[in-house]
């Protein structure tokens, strides 16, 4: 239970991040942020990178603020900086009740928001975050920086768009309308554990009526995306329990569930009727 | 590739001076290289907790996180908790609450409930559950451990 050898490089700057990363990306190394997945993983062995490059004391990586119309996340901003609200409105509690179903209190004081788009499980809370907000993220390198949209960085079971010698930099959240409604819900067997299912559901009410749902499930497929039969289920309608039912089903019938040893594909289905219902009632609380 | 690096722990305000190889984990760096052994290794992959210190006054991981990452932050592990003979209000309330029976997982739960203390004062009896599912424990149940950190947070508070 011990990680191999590995050599470790100390970046101070984003641009020695990726001057390492086109050095030693090619020679088996990789990005530490906060290690919360890594570590394990590596002290598994099952990953063994000859190179960390850990991004831990670069300056500026640390930036948690509003950019106009966003919410940009820093690659080194730990989950921890979300336990209070980080703005004012709803994104910022959204956020702040996002977080708590991530890991534990000390995980959060190390692992990042970004470390976790990066990572990309499927089970991911931010994953889902990113994907139901339409997240942009900047990735950058020395041949220069783009900014991606989730859909297109999101790419599997831990997988992303990410090349080798790129780095996820900054998480861009759009900012929502202060009359914005969110719900969250994960099922999980234990505090903290993965999400073996989870929704999360942002909607406005317009003269009493859903407008603009983005309704989100995570742990359930290769990836978190937006559902869009069940946002078009919730649109134009008033919320009763009976519309939160049918999302839920719609939600079931347009997954690609994945299957393991303790969930089927019927389970997981089911599991995804009922986060996304109970999602939505948390959203009138 | 195994080459060491000059690094210092401060460790309850003292330094140590040690030269680790890059893969070394903080936990074991504490224990093996500057021989305190009051943190406990359990998992050695993030979920037990035994291992929980405080760096820079946040309870972590100390088997996930590398001892070059520590160099010259301020570590602090269960030996600093008392004060010479006195023991800190939380160590007296696990006493006092049978907050501990084979004792392998108590210098995890202290530090870990020590750190979260000190950061939020007023965290609240449930949000308190809440972050003692961070460790294991296979002896107590947990009922004695979660009893022992409210009466010290009581005391704590007070002081």
């Amino acid at each position: 239970m011990k990680p191999a050898p590995f050599t470790r490089h100390v970046p101070r700057t984003v641009d020695e991040v990726v001057s390492a990363l086109a050095e030693f990306a090619p020679l088996d190394g990789r990005i530490l942020a906060g290690g919360q997945s890594l570590v394990p993983i590596m002290a598994f062995r099952m990953a063994r990178p000859a190179h960390l490059i850990d991004i831990n004391e670069v300056e500026g990586l640390d930036r948690l603020a509003v950019d106009g119309d966003y919410l940009s996340i820093g690659a080194r901003v730990r989950h921890g900086a979300f336990h209070k609200p980080v703005i004012d409105g709803p994104l910022g509690k959204l956020l702040a009740f996002v977080v708590s179903h991530i890991a534990h209190y000390p995980i959060r004081m190390r692992g990042t928001f970004c470390g976790s788009l990066a990572h990309a499980d499927p089970a991911s809370e931010w994953c889902l975050v990113a994907a139901t907000l339409d997240a942009s993220l900047v990735v950058k390198s020395v041949r220069g920086e783009r900014i991606v949209p989730v859909t297109d960085f999101l790419e599997g079971i831990m997988s992303t768009s990410l090349a080798e010698d790129e780095f996820l930099a900054e998480a861009r959240l759009p900012l929502l309308p202060d009359d914005t409604k969110f719900g969250f819900y994960e099922f999980s067997r234990r505090a903290g554990d993965f999400a073996m299912s989870a929704a999360l559901v942002t909607y406005r009410l317009v003269d009493g009526v859903i407008a603009d749902a983005h309704v989100g499930i995570g742990g359930a497929e290769d990836r978190a995306r937006r559902i869009l039969e069940a946002e078009d289920v919730l649109n134009g309608n008033a919320p009763s329990p009976d519309l939160f039912v049918a999302a839920g089903e719609a939600a079931a019938n347009a997954i690609e569930p994945l299957e393991d040893i303790q969930t089927t594909a019927e389970y997981r289905c089911d599991l995804v009727r009922a986060v996304t219902r109970r999602a939505l009632e948390r959203s009138l609380l | 590739m195994s080459d060491k690096t000059d690094i210092t722990l401060i460790i309850n305000g003292q330094s140590h001076a040690i030269r680790v190889e890059s893969r070394r984990t903080l936990a074991d760096a504490i224990r093996e290289d500057c021989g305190q052994t009051g943190t406990h290794i359990g998992c050695e992959h993030g979920v037990c907790g035994a291992c929980t210190v405080l760096v820079n006054g946040e309870p972590v991981r100390a088997c996930l996180m590398f001892a070059q990452q520590a160099d010259g932050k301020q570590i602090r592990t269960v030996e600093g908790l008392a004060n010479g003979d006195e023991m800190h209000p939380m160590q007296r309330a696990f006493m006092e609450n049978h907050g501990l029976q084979c004792g392998f997982c108590t210098p995890g739960f202290l530090m870990l409930a020590v750190g979260v203390l000190e950061r939020e004062p007023d965290i609240s009896d449930r949000d308190l559950v809440d972050v003692l599912s961070s460790n294991l424990c296979r002896c107590t149940g947990y009922q004695n451990i979660i009893k022992a950190v409210r009466a010290a947070a009581v005391e704590m508070r007070q002081s």
